[in-house]
């Protein structure tokens, strides 16, 4: 090996011995380069923890539409986050969808922030989400008010009515049921949409319904204390005294149904009302608007007639002013007279009466409790009475007008009895099947069989006089008829241009012209030559003078 | 025993460029006489040069591999891809075949990569004897596959650019790409600045 070694070497003294060098660990520039990659690296890994922003879990019914790693979670359309995974729930009920949000979203992550899926949504109120159709859908983020941290939520399964920071406030209204109404219905003043129905729950109790309803800026300041809501649902028919009336909100209502409010006719408290104030959701204008009804009074009623028609809800009304209800229609049995009463409860309302009411109570004094009592037994002992009459003449529904009768015997009234007993008269429908019976009665006494017999015997006799008339009057009229046709007859032809009588007529009258004529030759003579009526004619041969023919000329002119 | 001697050993050394047999020399300046490249017995500092880019190069597969490297958007979707999630998505997609090939690019060979380099390094340090032609049919097989990696990036770019039609569909890059191209780079120039000649110089010290 050394051999070779030498015997290669060209000069090995002007060369210096060669030599491996160990990997040298000292610094060299090209430690730079991983010192780069591993500055980016680091830095990458800080902007990333610094970008990273909270993950939370919000828990959906469904995860349809949802892609994991895909689906983007928006506020007002701008992305705030990614949907990262998904997965079942244990119970297998629900999808918990796993969300990191971006850093400047951390506000997404406090309590009282919704979450929901925006899918494409045709409802009656409307479409919307028609852009996910392409895009696929997202999830919609609303922020709370909150600053309370949160990593777990529930997904809304339907998108929130109300975004929050909307100008506006929220009310509460208590109805028996939701009837028609659904979250987004709308809400309606003067017709005019002003917000929409955003939740709906049963009462604690289940006894009732509390919806949530927003209204939007600036229209909540129409929301007095004294507002009135009523359900607007569908459509309303009335039939007044002024014709059939149709009334509706708008198409939508007839629909998706809707709720409309208005400020008490009257005068009211002006001030708006708080956030999340109470309301009472009527079922119709009329009576919303209607004043308030204050307490009900119970009053009892007995009735010794059937009550067919009369049902609970049927009105009570004073003078015609409806004053309140019927509550219970229940029969009674009396033992003295074998009788089965029939018995109404109803709950009337006093202050309905307005200042009636008003003045009532002032007149009768005392505390409250006495005063009802009293002011029904001052009227009744001026004739008050309770009446059941029929509404409707088609259905026969009967209602309880309670009217003063001035004629009404006298009764007895307690005022310690509870409920109060308000005496009772038969219904006007009773007083008409009396007097059509009366009349019936009177109308049966008539003796309908003489009154028959003898309109008989006069026909008859009629029937023989006319005979008589045909037979004999007839005949004769005929005859007269017959030679006044005749009369007639000569008359005409005595009359007729070519008949004796004309010619002799015409004769005369030619006759009398020329006498005329020579009494007209006659007077000429006469006043040329008067002494001729001494003398008689001139010698000269007067002109010959045709003598009249009749003897009273001759006369005058031969002297 | 009997291995052949060195050329270090016989005071010679040759130029890389035009293979001109000189006199040896440890001047890191020296030059050959005749093409005027740098000469030198071993490549100056080889084996530390191949540890940093190959660190660099490991560092940067990281975020090659959690970054996206592709955005594919059409009318009703928006994806993004990692190298990994696009596999899977080919696989899926019903072009296995086409999924082995990438796989094979982009996650086999930049692998097969560091763990050959990392080995090679180890075992010069070491100056480990064992199976040292074995180890030089690895060098020469990694240079061989380097630049293979690259397809990934090639994939990326040629898609990104002729696929552009507007809303309809469109391809577009995103940061991973290039990490990754920097990794292919980086594990290149680690296996270029290796001298596999290192890996039979320590026989000497036994």
């Amino acid at each position: 090996m050394s051999d070779t070694h030498e015997g290669n070497a060209p000069s090995p003294d002007e060369l210096p011995q060669p030599e491996v060098r160990k990997s040298k660990l000292g610094f060299s520039l090209i430690w730079l380069v991983p010192i780069v990659a591993a500055l980016v690296g680091i830095s990458l890994l800080v902007s990333h923890a610094l970008s990273a922003g909270p993950q939370i879990t919000v828990t959906f019914l469904t995860a349809e539409g949802i892609e994991a790693g895909k689906t983007q979670v928006k506020y007002k359309n701008v992305v705030i986050g990614k949907v990262t995974t998904m997965r079942l729930s244990k119970d297998r009920t629900h999808i918990s969808v796993v969300i990191d949000l971006e850093k400047d979203a951390k506000a997404f992550a406090t309590k009282g922030t919704r979450y929901w899926v925006v899918r494409p949504r045709i409802g009656a109120s409307g479409v919307s989400g028609i852009d996910t159709l392409l895009s696929g859908a997202f999830i919609g983020a609303d922020a709370g008010d909150s600053e309370e941290d949160q990593a777990d939520f529930t997904g809304l399964e339907t998108p929130p009515a109300v975004t929050h920071g909307a100008p506006g406030r929220r009310f509460v209204l208590h109805s028996s049921d939701l009837g028609s109404l659904d979250i987004g219905s709308p809400v309606y003043y003067r017709r005019i949409q002003v917000g929409r129905i955003f939740s709906y729950e049963l009462d604690k109790d289940g006894k009732g319904v509390s919806l949530q309803l927003f209204i939007d800026g600036p229209n909540d300041r129409f929301v007095s204390k004294d507002a009135r809501f009523w359900n607007a649902s569908g459509v309303d028919v009335s039939l007044g005294a002024d014709g059939l009336k149709l009334n509706t909100q708008s198409i939508a209502t007839v629909i998706a149904g809707g709720v409309a409010f208005q400020s008490a006719p009257g005068p009211h408290d002006e001030t708006p009302a708080d956030e999340m104030a109470e309301f009472t959701l009527f079922n119709d204008q009329q009576t919303a608007l209607a004043p308030p009804d204050g307490k009900p009074l119970y009053i009892r009623m007995t009735f010794q007639h059937s009550l067919r028609g009369l049902a609970p809800d049927a009105p009570v009304e004073f003078l015609g002013v409806k004053v309140g209800r019927v509550v219970s229609v229940n029969l009674d049995y009396d033992p003295v007279n074998k009788t089965f009463p029939v018995v109404v409860g109803a709950l009337v309302y006093p202050q309905r009466l307005g200042k009636a009411d008003e003045k009532l109570r002032a007149a009768v004094g005392g505390n409250e409790e006495q005063q009802m009592p009293r002011i029904l037994h001052g009227m009744v002992d001026h004739g008050l009475r309770a009446q059941a009459r029929t509404g409707n003449l088609l259905t026969g529904q009967l209602y309880i007008a309670i009217d003063f009768d001035k004629k009404a015997p006298k009764v007895a009234f307690n005022e310690s009895t509870k409920p109060l007993e308000v005496p009772t008269m038969a219904g006007d429908f009773d007083h008409l099947q009396e007097q059509i019976s009366s009349i019936v009665d009177k109308v049966e006494k008539i003796p309908f069989d003489s009154i028959g017999k003898n309109l008989d015997g006069s026909l008859q006799e009629l029937h023989g006089t006319l005979k008589q008339v045909n037979g004999e009057l007839l005949p004769e009229a005929k005859k007269t008829l017959q030679g006044v046709n005749k009369t007639v007859g000569t008359a005409n032809d005595a009359l007729s241009e070519d008949s004796p009588l004309q010619q002799n007529i015409a004769n005369t009258l030619e006759e009398l012209q020329r006498t005329v004529r020579s009494v007209g030759a006659l007077t000429d003579y006469l006043g040329r030559h008067p002494e001729a009526l001494l003398r008689g004619r001139g010698a000269d041969a007067p002109p010959k003078v045709i003598l009249p023919s009749t003897p009273k000329q001759g006369k005058d002119v031969q002297p | 025993m009997n291995a052949p001697p060195r050329a270090v050993d016989m005071g010679i050394m040759s130029c890389h460029v035009c293979r001109l047999v000189t006199a040896y020399t440890d001047d890191k300046h020296a030059h050959c006489p005749r093409c005027g490249s740098p000469l030198h017995g071993r490549k100056h500092a080889s084996v530390s040069r191949s540890w940093a880019l190959l660190l660099a190069a490991a560092m940067f597969y990281i975020p090659a591999n959690i970054f996206p490297i592709m955005r594919t958007q059409s009318l009703s979707s928006k994806d993004d891809n990692t190298i990994l999630s696009g596999i899977i998505e080919l696989w899926r997609a019903g072009s296995p075949g086409l999924a082995v090939i990438v796989f094979t690019a982009s996650i086999i060979v930049p692998m097969l990569k560091f763990i050959i380099m990392g080995y090679l390094l180890v075992s010069v340090q070491r100056s480990s004897d064992m199976v040292a032609r074995q180890r030089s049919k690895l060098y020469r097989f990694v240079e061989l596959i380097g630049y293979w990696s690259m397809l990934d990036v090639f994939v990326v770019a040629i898609l990104s650019a002729l696929v552009h039609f507007k809303i309809l569909s469109r391809v577009e890059p995103l940061p991973g790409v290039v990490y990754f191209g920097i990794v292919v780079v980086l594990t290149m120039l680690a296996a270029m600045s290796f001298d596999p000649r290192l890996i039979w110089d320590k026989r000497k010290s036994q």
